[in-house]
């Protein structure tokens, strides 16, 4: 890949959203976490159950700056580095972006504030709403933003303008209710559920390990074990979900995430492992299982799956069509009013247009797409696989460490049922160990999603390559330079921050601090408290 | 007959031409205390505890603040996506400033009172400090492009929008320099309201004296800059133009006038009362402050934001981001706006969650009533920042 604006522009979009993307999963779990645990003491006037809000709120709060930091560069990046594809769909992408921070952001940013000030400001149940505002408001975020990606992914309820040269909305609800938006949406919150869940488990096994703060870390191991077990199933059935979806309207990322180079006869097998190789286009040394990738992609057993040589060879057709399309809106918008246009070219635009995204694709070769040649036609279509071994991977760490947390989830539970938390060292230490899967599983999550959808930046509709701005290259490197020399300076910070204050630990039950004043300290001898006593 | 047909086209984008002016307002009114308060930090407040107080008077509220700029982007994105694409590429590396400024900003907030040396606290402060002032700088610096026009044109096949890489020294140009100075001004005069609102002792006084003087150098520099527009060349549209045609900005003619941007006072003498209110609403924060009344300070203050960044949408209307490069590229009201139905859409949900907001908002201002308890930063509440 040679570094033109196109590259730099990609690289700074990934290198941004994938850091973005360390903070967002821990905010969106924690804060229901956070919720969950006030909950409980409000209705249990148990000291301990405050404390653990104050405690995993501080790491809450480091982390949700860093969070709202790098998101604001998200939403300005895309009229910085992507101009024309602000142009060509703004009418429709704006609109969840727009919703987000009007429905989600002002909620969690207004609340967020009350959330750590408001601790003697507030009787306690108003301070639970608030947080729970908070997570709410957290969490719709996640909607929209996914409702903006679905739409990338599968660009339903809108239409192409040949005079404002763009995507117009044609149909709102068709946006809110896009199944890819839906699936998305449960798929990623799960998710951070998830990483929230692990980091919550792993740092509390951490002080159990140290025999610290037992009773705190007990319980918050609890709530972390169940909630994540929910969680963990979750996220699979609904990436599942997703899988099935794809089958349906991204058949290419598919079929790149199997490493299927051919059609197999229904029911396809699934590749557990190999090597998939782009230039011999093929798959090395791979195992495969029968039947499971037919059931997962089409549910059925006799569906069959297209392989990547069918599609690109299907993409040709639909590349000769766009150019046709491309050659009509040429005529069409020379044509200066309506009723200037020839009646051919309106035919050819009508019955070529929705390929037009496919003749863009030629632009990469050839100024006028109607001009390219059967080489270069060839060429545009294969530039519709997506790398495939970076999908292949990528996908398969990805479902590899999320079978691993069900499993780890799941036998926290079944220890924290049978309290049996502190029985043995090494379920603690794995705990600690397993802190960063989820973070490599969600990254891997993203790079599946976003790098199966290239070349395209709205599948079928626009593709990457004439979608940035008219930016040098040298200007794009600098500011990813910039971006990249500050992220990390303050990721190192972060980090060290994180560690001290989870060293530091939860405050002693007599330190006092926020909350409602004293209260009878009923955790006071280590371990001996089991997780749930009623209120007395 | 369509739901969304019952307001007409044009209409709907007048109304978001005013809902643009009430984002940019709340944005600049809401978080311009919070980010004129970061900048008065190291002159206003000497020891921790004072600098501590500073910063825990706007330590519950600035990350809701801060949603108006991110609200404003977003609304930019949908109701005007020409804007959207053509500003953000086009100022692109005063965009990466400004995104510089508020990644450090939270971080600010949050990392420095997480450690006790005072040499990581001084170098926090001075990033607070730096980020507000220069977002400050950077927003005022930004309008005087609206003002003089910047370098882009369309490509008429794709409408694909280029901007001249020299626009980004434009900003430096006198006239750039002195609208930041006016925001500077501006924000620090409110800022220091908000400080001597919630603050008592000698913060508040050294908020007091320098905020007046801040607020009488806005209303001075809004004057200079008001006197120096006469001599700019306004856009002036020559062609007949359908307010509710597709948005196509390629489609009028447009003749540059020197003095043109005030024909618009001519024409609508109302219109004068945004720069009055201006100008009165600094004098009268600056008359406030020296009194020792902040509510009113505050107010006036906002009041004086309000007619400063309502001068600049009056006197380009219909223009919003006019091109020096190419005139009739400029962006108006009238073709830069998203379709008539997501005008639509977009008007209906902030209908339904602007008041929602605005309720929330003001709930938890009330909540946080009062002056800011230094006693307990002191005491070491862990929840302070």
């Amino acid at each position: 890949m040679e570094l033109d604006v196109v590259a730099l522009s990609r690289l700074q979009f990934a290198a941004t959203a994938l850091y973005h993307f360390l903070f967002v999963p821990l905010t969106l779990g924690l804060s229901i976490l956070l919720a969950v645990m006030e909950t409980v003491y409000v209705m249990t006037g148990r000291d301990v159950w405050r404390r653990m809000v104050v405690f995993w709120g501080t790491l809450f709060g480091i982390n949700f700056a860093m969070g709202v930091a790098t998101g604001i560069v998200m939403e300005f990046q895309f009229g910085m580095n992507w101009s024309y594809y602000s142009h060509y769909v703004g009418d429709i992408f704006g609109a969840p972006l727009a919703l987000e921070g009007l429905m989600a952001f002002f909620l969690e940013a207004t609340f967020v504030g009350l959330f750590f000030f408001g601790w003697d400001k507030l009787s306690r149940v108003g301070h639970l709403a608030v947080t729970w505002l908070m997570a709410i408001g957290t969490n719709f975020s996640a909607l929209w933003i996914l409702i903006a990606n679905g739409w990338m992914q599968f660009p339903v309820g809108s239409e192409f303008n040949p005079e404002t040269m763009r995507m117009e909305m044609v149909d709102f609800f068709a946006v809110l209710m896009n199944p890819v938006a839906q699936a998305k949406f449960v798929h990623t919150v799960s998710a951070g559920y998830v990483t929230a869940s692990v980091f919550v488990l792993g740092v509390s096994a951490w002080y159990l390990l140290k025999g610290r703060s037992p009773a705190l870390a007990k319980r918050s191991m609890t709530i972390a074990a169940s909630f994540g077990l929910c969680s963990a199933l979750s996220v699979v059935v609904l990436g599942d979900e997703s899988g099935y979806l794809s089958g349906e309207h991204q058949k290419m990322k598919l079929a790149a995430i199997e490493a299927m180079w051919e059609t197999e006869p229904a029911p396809a097998a699934f590749t557990l492992v190999g090597f998939p190789d782009p230039e011999a286009r093929e798959t090395h040394y791979a195992i495969h299982i029968p039947y499971v990738m037919g059931l997962i992609g089409t549910r059925s057993l006799t569906t069959e799956i297209p392989g990547i040589a069918d599609l690109v060879q299907n993409a040709e057709g639909h590349i000769r069509k766009g150019a046709l399309a491309y050659g009509a809106l040429q005529e069409i918008r020379a044509a200066g009013s309506s009723a200037a246009i020839p009646p051919a070219a309106r035919e050819a635009f009508e019955e070529n247009g929705p390929w037009l995204g496919y003749g863009l694709l030629l632009k990469r070769y050839v100024d006028d797409p109607t001009q390219a040649t059967p080489e270069q036609i060839t060429k545009a279509a294969w530039d519709t696989v997506p790398h495939v071994p970076t999908l292949f991977w990528a996908f398969r760490i990805m479902v590899g460490i999320g079978l691993f947390l069900i499993l780890l989830t799941g036998g926290f539970f079944w220890l924290s049922a049978r309290r049996r938390l502190e029985k043995r060292r090494w379920p603690l230490q794995l705990a600690v160990l397993a802190i960063p899967l989820p973070w490599i599983a969600v990254e891997m999550g993203w790079i599946v999603a976003e790098v199966g959808r290239q070349p395209w930046i709205i599948e079928g509709v626009l593709p990457t390559a004439v979608a940035v701005s008219n930016l040098g290259a040298a200007t794009v490197l600098t500011t990813l330079l910039g971006f990249t020399l500050i992220y990390t300076v303050l990721f190192l910070v972060e980090i060290k921050l994180m560690l001290k204050a989870i060293r530091k630990g939860p405050q002693h039950p007599l330190d006092g601090g926020p909350g409602h004043g004293p209260e009878p300290l009923r955790d006071a001898a280590p371990g001996a408290a089991p997780a749930f006593t009623p209120a007395e | 007959m369509v739901l969304h047909e019952l307001i007409s086209y044009d209409v709907l984008r007048v109304i978001w031409w005013l809902l643009l002016g009430v984002l940019l307002v709340g944005f600049a009114v809401m978080d311009g205390f919070d980010l004129g308060a970061q900048a008065l930090l190291p002159f206003v407040a000497k020891t921790d505890l004072e600098r501590r107080s500073v910063i825990n008077s706007i330590g519950p509220v600035w990350e809701g603040n801060q949603v108006w700029l991110i609200l404003g982007g977003g609304a930019i994105f949908a109701a005007w996506p020409l804007i959207y694409a053509a500003a953000f590429s086009g100022f692109y590396l005063a965009m990466f400033l400004l995104l510089v400024t508020f990644i450090l900003r939270p971080v600010a907030f949050k990392f420095r009172s997480k450690r006790e040396e005072p040499k990581w606290r001084a170098r926090w402060d001075v990033v607070l400090c730096l980020s507000g002032g220069l977002a400050a700088i950077l927003f005022g610096a930004a309008t005087s492009s609206a003002l003089m026009g910047s370098l882009f044109s369309y490509d008429p096949a794709s409408l694909g929008v280029t901007f001249k890489w020299t626009s980004f020294f434009r900003l430096l140009h006198p006239f750039g320099l002195l609208c930041g100075l006016v925001s500077l001004a501006m924000l620090l005069a409110h800022g220091a309201g908000w400080l001597a609102f919630k603050l008592e002792g000698p913060v508040a006084e050294r908020a007091r004296s320098i905020g007046s003087k801040a607020a009488l150098a806005a209303a001075a520099l809004f004057v200079v800059g008001g006197v120096w527009v006469a001599f700019l060349n306004g856009h002036q549209i020559v062609s007949v133009v359908d307010p509710a045609a597709a948005s196509n900005p390629l489609r009028k003619s447009v003749e540059l006038v020197q003095g043109g941007w005030l024909s618009n006072y001519a024409a609508f003498p109302p219109a004068i009362l945004a720069p009055v209110l201006g100008i009165l609403g600094m004098l009268g924060a600056a008359w406030a402050l020296r009194r020792n009344l902040p509510r009113r300070a505050l107010l006036a203050s906002g009041l004086g934001i309000t007619g400063i960044v309502a001068t600049v949408g009056v006197s380009i209307f219909p223009f919003l981001l006019p091109s020096a490069l190419d005139p009739r590229s400029g962006l108006t009201v009238w073709d830069a706006s998203s379709s008539h139905f997501t005008l639509f859409v977009m008007l209906g949900s902030t209908l339904i969650f602007m008041p929602l907001i605005l309720l929330y908002t003001a709930w938890v201002y009330r909540i946080l009533r009062g002056k800011v308890d230094v006693a307990a930063i002191a005491k070491g509440d862990t929840h302070a920042y």
